[in-house]
């Protein structure tokens, strides 16, 4: 298959629909706007449905349903409408139900603005929504990523029974890069448990979240923990760059991982001894790999677009084996090559923060 | 012998566990009478609300989806776009419909969302504790009203139905009322009759049913009954609002 040139927040509809997505739910907001523009035009071609809800909370609501109803489901927003879907985000955990959520992350808090940002790391990847349930967040970082991490998030979403997040950022979203929509194949497992009228089944379907008994709570959440334990066993993906000999590790996700990619190349020429660990699922997180690269490498340096989020999470991974450092651009600013490069240097010599 | 009465086959065998006095019950009976009689038991999903009934799915035998308190219209929509053809209804109180989850139901009925749509009209919060509900009477007692509602403090009750009846998307609006015999057989045939439109594909159909509490407003169930007649019809008068010209 020849390839075709995509905009990011497209490409997040069309390899939606080759996966057997016909149903989309959403609330307009910007930098995400292309992918229901897209699906506007694109589902009723399929015989699927696109609905302009009233609000993000009316929208997960929707996919709820549709989700119950055994369909394959999406919706998408930005920060402010991924807050508002974060009720849904947990009643969908809780009642053990399949969806895809795009977050086209922008600046923020409040209304921020309309820029590229990886701030709302924290809110897919800790919680977000009430309760003890865990969100599968996936992290794109190029356009033909997007198409194929959105084919795996419906795979996983049925293969688990948990909503899945597709993280990207303004920058991934309006970007135009060729793409091949490769064999994406609606693997739709069978929903013996969806809700569709009883006829030609001998008991009835219910879906619900509530175990009102704490005793019967537990023993569920106990349940979920061990699905979640398997997704962590079975699910980490990441990407190594340039790590065979580096003594150096950058730790980027998403728009930041192109940019640390620039910067690993230009080190590598100042003979700098470089590499970066690009974490592709933000939850389950690459902790091990990490852990593992701490032994040999002499320090870290993690670089976002937020005031330092993911950092956490290598803090935890390297757990005080080396330093972890930090570089950062907040608010919808980006990083630029030749500063992250500065600052590889400082550390280098000692000195980074 | 004549068999005259029986359980609707649509009910389970659980018994419900609603306050003495409270009308839930009759009305989850109507419902599963009017399914039965309609014979749509393999095609139907019920949509639990949050609030009292929130259980309501242990006294049904058929499918049944519970979501988030207030998104019941919302979650119906994403069920009945998916399966056209199956016959989807809604069951939420004043607390759910009328004030958290008002803008789902006024845009499923805007939408013209092929869904019946019940709405339970008991002038409180009882779930939760008796608190003012939006349809909440002036005057009237609450554990958040305790001197009575205030319209300086709190404003005037609301009559979804009759708002509801006003968007060019609700095709059938009626209230009813379940405080004696005559009204709840009354009540049947209005709850039977916007199933049918929805069986007709014709557009959003409510049915309000006004219904007690005996528990928060702190009477007997026959007080509780004498009571809706001479506080709540007064406000919310019983009759269908807007009839489709096709039905
Ligand atoms: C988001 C959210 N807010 C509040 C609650 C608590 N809550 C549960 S039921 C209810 C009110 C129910 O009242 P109503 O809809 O009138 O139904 P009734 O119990 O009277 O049948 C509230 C506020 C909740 N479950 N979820």
């Amino acid at each position: 298959m020849s390839k075709i040139l995509m905009k990011g927040n497209e490409a997040f509809g069309e390899a939606a629909v080759l996966a057997g997505c016909k149903y989309f739910f959403g609330y307009p907001i910007t930098p995400q706007s292309e992918l229901p523009h897209y699906m506007a035009k694109r589902l009723p071609e399929v015989g699927g449905v696109f609905l302009q809800a009233e609000s993000e909370i009316a929208a997960i609501n929707m996919v709820y349903g549709a989700a119950g109803a055994g369909a394959r489901v999406m919706t998408s927003s930005s920060g402010p409408g991924i807050s508002l879907k974060m009720e849904g985000v947990s009643y969908l955990a809780g009642a053990e139900l399949p969806a895809v959520l795009v977050n086209v992350v922008r600046g923020g808090p409040g209304l921020g603005n309309i820029a590229p940002a990886q701030s709302d790391y924290f809110q897919a990847t800790k919680g977000g929504g009430h309760g003890d349930y865990r969100l599968i967040v996936l992290a794109p970082s190029s356009v033909q990523e997007i198409v194929d991490l959105t084919a795996k998030a419906f795979d996983l979403a049925d293969q688990y029974m948990n909503p899945v997040m597709l993280l990207a950022d303004g920058i991934l979203g309006q970007m135009m890069e060729p793409v091949e929509l490769k064999d994406i194949k609606p693997n739709i497992p069978a929903k013996p448990w969806a809700v569709n009228g009883m006829k030609g089944r001998a008991y009835r379907n219910l879906i619900v979240s509530v175990h009102i008994v704490a005793e019967d709570n537990e023993k569920f959440n106990l349940t979920l923990q061990a699905k979640y334990d398997k997704i962590f066993q079975n699910e980490v993906l990441y990407e190594n760059y340039k790590m065979d000999d580096a003594e150096f590790v950058m730790v980027a996700y998403g728009s930041s991982a192109r940019l640390a990619k620039g910067a690993v190349d230009k080190a590598r020429e100042k003979g700098l001894k470089v590499g970066l660990i690009r974490p592709i699922t933000l939850w389950p997180f690459p902790s091990e790999r990490l852990a593992e690269a701490a032994t040999t490498a002499k320090a870290f340096l993690t670089v976002e677009m937020s005031l330092g989020q993911m950092v956490e999470d290598v803090r935890l991974a390297v757990n005080g084996v080396k330093p972890v450092y930090l570089y950062t651009r907040t608010g919808g600013m980006v990083p630029v090559v030749k500063d992250i490069v500065v600052e590889l240097e400082k550390i280098v010599q000692g000195g980074g923060k | 012998m004549r068999k005259v009465f029986s359980k609707p086959a649509s009910l389970s065998d659980k018994p419900f566990h609603y306050c003495p006095g409270c009308t839930h019950g009759i009305i989850h009976r109507l419902i599963a009478e009017v399914i039965d009689e309609l014979n749509i038991k393999e095609e139907v999903i019920g949509i639990a609300p949050i609030g009292c009934a929130v259980f309501m799915y242990d006294y049904f035998d058929f499918d049944f989806l519970g979501g988030a308190h207030g998104r019941a219209p919302a979650v119906a929509t994403g069920v009945k776009r998916v399966h056209p053809d199956k016959m989807v209804f809604t069951y939420q109180g004043d607390g759910d419909a009328a004030a958290i989850g008002t803008a789902e139901i006024v845009h499923a009925a805007a939408r013209s969302e092929k869904i019946t749509s019940l709405f339970i009209n008991n002038a409180i919060y009882g779930m939760t504790g008796g608190q003012m509900a939006p349809t909440t009477l002036l005057g009237q007692e609450s554990t958040t009203s305790p001197e009575g509602r205030s319209k300086e403090m709190a404003g005037y009750p609301i009559r979804l139905t009759e708002m509801l009846a006003t968007l060019e998307g609700t095709v059938y609006a009626a209230r009813v009322s379940v405080h004696d015999v005559k009204h709840i057989i009354q009540a049947k045939k209005v709850i039977k009759r916007a199933f049918e439109i929805q069986q007709k594909k014709v557009g959003f159909a409510l049915v309000e049913v006004l219904s007690t509490c005996p528990t928060n407003w702190g009477l007997t169930p026959i007080e509780a009954t004498k009571w809706l007649e001479q506080n709540m019809i007064p406000y919310y008068p019983l009759g269908e609002i807007k009839v489709p010209k096709e039905v």
